[in-house]
């Protein structure tokens, strides 16, 4: 059974509000792409992986790689909302003898599954992973977010193309595509597109998504279980900075932590976003 | 028994614990055939994965079957491997993930194929990651033994083999210790420290040694990481003057790891016998007499050395 839509767009709202302070208290990071992911994450790590402080190390357990490490705030606080660490904890993030990691570090804090942050290894981990799973017969899937401006990296494209080679359609890449990267708009730094042509070139299912709405996002994975025999490659069109207004779609604030002024307005955004969807529960019950 | 490649008893070893250990995976980039991970690869075909010339990938994919519980050996020419780097040190060591790196043809021993495809730097770059072992046999028996201890030894560990046949070094009883330095040949007006492909030919200089009048310890340090510092102490309070001699880069390989040790521990007058520059095309042979790697350049440098 799912939680209701409303439901999941108040956790996406609250993880958004987290990253903001998270941020700001470590006083650097990745802004832009951390708030971009934050639907992509509650829909799998609440709907599909439904990660638990119980599974969170299970041989069986869904798998879930962050490729585009710079994005592990959003993570953190998923983590903390599934209970698999601390809340307060994510307030240590960068902090030195923190777990929190600036980029994920398994060896700091294994529920990361992988140290991830140079950009481009992230999906030859998931198909490693993948491919044990179908050695041993397990049933477990093994997703994976890339960044947009990470697919310009060669090693993405060696695994791309190998992982149909394997038909490991217990693999699912998503793209988080914001548009954005540190230097400018994707489409001049050195545009990926076509996209789905390429994939689909590759051997892939391709699926082309909004990936701020949680009906397409969760009917991508549901779409994606049910093909077999190849992997499913999720493009989902996002918006960089998603959720405060003065970050969307401006990659000055790909690599910067707001101050406290800009905290401040951010999260006043945030908090009456989330008034609002408290509202509409209310009003649908 | 005949001289035989290192990577030949790397691939006999494999199949071999392939049907004892049914964790052990493998992975090759299209160069199965010179690896000799295709013994393996015959003998087990669901548990062999043909990459493609696509190092990276092949690397970060063995990261992940490490993760799920496999025993990946992932197999290339070590100058191939050192290539992803980048992916090496994140995906395996920064990870911790348990996997075995495989790198064959190392040094100018490989010959006619020149340098760009003889590992020169590997040990250098793989020493310097935390969490690597770094491994070198020098003859068949020693390789299938350190095959088995790195099967099941907890941790990445980079295994360096040769495409050259290799003598006899040690006895049939003998038992691979990691980590422990094996003394070959006793002496005391000198010891050499040797690694891999070169161990024999430093035997050989040692006895050419012994009938100059000096008298020269010989060592295998077949675990270049970690280091087996006790012993490289040990030698240098005892025989005083150390020579290292390797089929790699001076810098970086066996003879700094030992510089390493004795500059703070024991200091003593070193002599590191090894590349200092890029390699060549040429017959072994003839590259092992031009770079002073074969019995008589490795004794000649050592008496010019001790004079």
């Amino acid at each position: 059974m799912r939680n209701s839509l409303i439901d999941l767009k108040i956790i996406a709202t609250k993880i958004r509000i987290d990253i903001i302070k998270m941020l700001n208290k470590a006083g650097s990071g990745h802004s832009g792409g951390s708030l971009s992911c934050v639907e992509i994450l509650v829909a799998l790590f609440w709907e599909k992986i439904k990660r638990t402080p119980e599974n969170a190390l299970s041989p069986d357990r869904d798998r879930f790689i962050l490729s585009k490490g710079h994005g592990v705030p959003a993570l953190y606080a998923v983590l903390a909302h599934r209970g698999v660490i601390p809340y307060e904890e994510i307030f240590t993030l960068r902090k030195i003898n923190s777990r929190l990691q600036g980029h994920p570090s398994r060896l700091d804090l294994p529920y990361v599954e992988a140290s991830t942050g140079s950009l481009g290894q992230g999906l030859s981990i998931a198909q490693g992973i993948a491919i044990a799973g179908k050695i041993d017969g397990k049933k477990y899937r093994v997703y994976c977010l890339l960044g947009d401006g990470e697919m310009q990296e060669g090693q993405v494209w060696e695994a791309i193309m190998s992982a149909p080679k394997f038909k490991l359609d217990n693999l699912c890449a998503i793209v988080d595509y914001n548009k954005g990267q540190i230097d400018g708009y994707v489409k001049d730094v050195m545009d990926i597109e076509p996209l789905s042509d390429k994939l689909r070139a590759f051997n892939w299912n391709v699926i082309e998504i909004d990936g701020h709405d949680f009906e397409q996002i969760l009917s991508a994975l549901d779409e994606a279980e049910l093909v077999k025999g190849k992997p499913t490659f999720i493009i989902a069109h996002t918006v960089k900075g998603k959720g405060v207004s003065f970050m969307e779609d401006n990659h000055e604030w790909h690599g910067k932590a707001p101050n406290d002024e800009e905290t401040k307005l951010a999260l006043k955004e945030l908090e009456e976003e989330l008034n609002e969807l408290l509202s509409q529960k209310v009003e649908v019950k | 028994m005949p001289a035989k490649a290192t990577r030949v008893s790397f691939g006999e070893a494999l199949e071999e614990l392939g049907e004892r250990i049914q964790d052990i995976v493998v992975l090759d980039a299209d160069l199965s055939k010179s690896t000799m991970s295709i013994k393996f690869a015959k003998r087990f075909p669901h548990r062999f994965f043909e990459m493609g010339i696509a190092e990276q990938n092949m690397i970060g994919t063995a990261a992940g079957l490490a993760l799920a519980g496999k025993i990946p050996f992932a197999c290339s020419f070590a100058c191939f491997l050192i290539g992803r780097y980048e992916t090496i040190r994140m995906s395996v060591a920064y990870t911790n993930a348990n996997v075995k790196l495989v790198g064959t043809h190392a040094g100018i021993g490989i010959g006619e194929d020149g340098y760009s495809q003889m590992g020169l730097e590997d040990i250098a770059l793989m020493r310097a990651l935390p969490n690597f072992s770094v491994v070198q046999p020098c003859d068949d028996i020693e390789t299938k033994q350190a095959v088995e201890y790195i099967a099941l030894h907890q941790g990445p560990v980079f295994l360096r083999l040769t495409r050259q046949p290799l003598e006899e070094v040690n006895p049939p009883d003998y038992k691979f210790q990691f980590g422990k330095g094996v003394i070959l040949k006793d002496g005391k007006d000198v010891t050499i420290f040797a690694t891999g492909g070169v161990v024999f030919n430093s035997l050989l200089a040692g006895e050419r040694l012994e009938r100059d009048g000096i008298s020269a310890r010989v060592v295998n340090i077949h675990t270049i990481k970690p280091i087996d510092e006790e012993l490289i102490i040990k030698c240098a309070v005892e025989t005083g003057k150390i020579v290292t001699v390797e089929d790699h880069n001076i810098v970086g390989g066996l003879g700094s790891a030992v510089m390493e040790v004795l500059a703070e521990n024991y200091p003593v007058k070193v002599k590191r016998i090894g590349i200092k520059k890029f390699g060549e095309s040429g017959s072994p042979k003839e590259l092992y007499e031009k770079y002073g790697l074969d019995p008589e350049g490795i004794a000649k440098a050592v008496r010019e050395f001790l004079k």
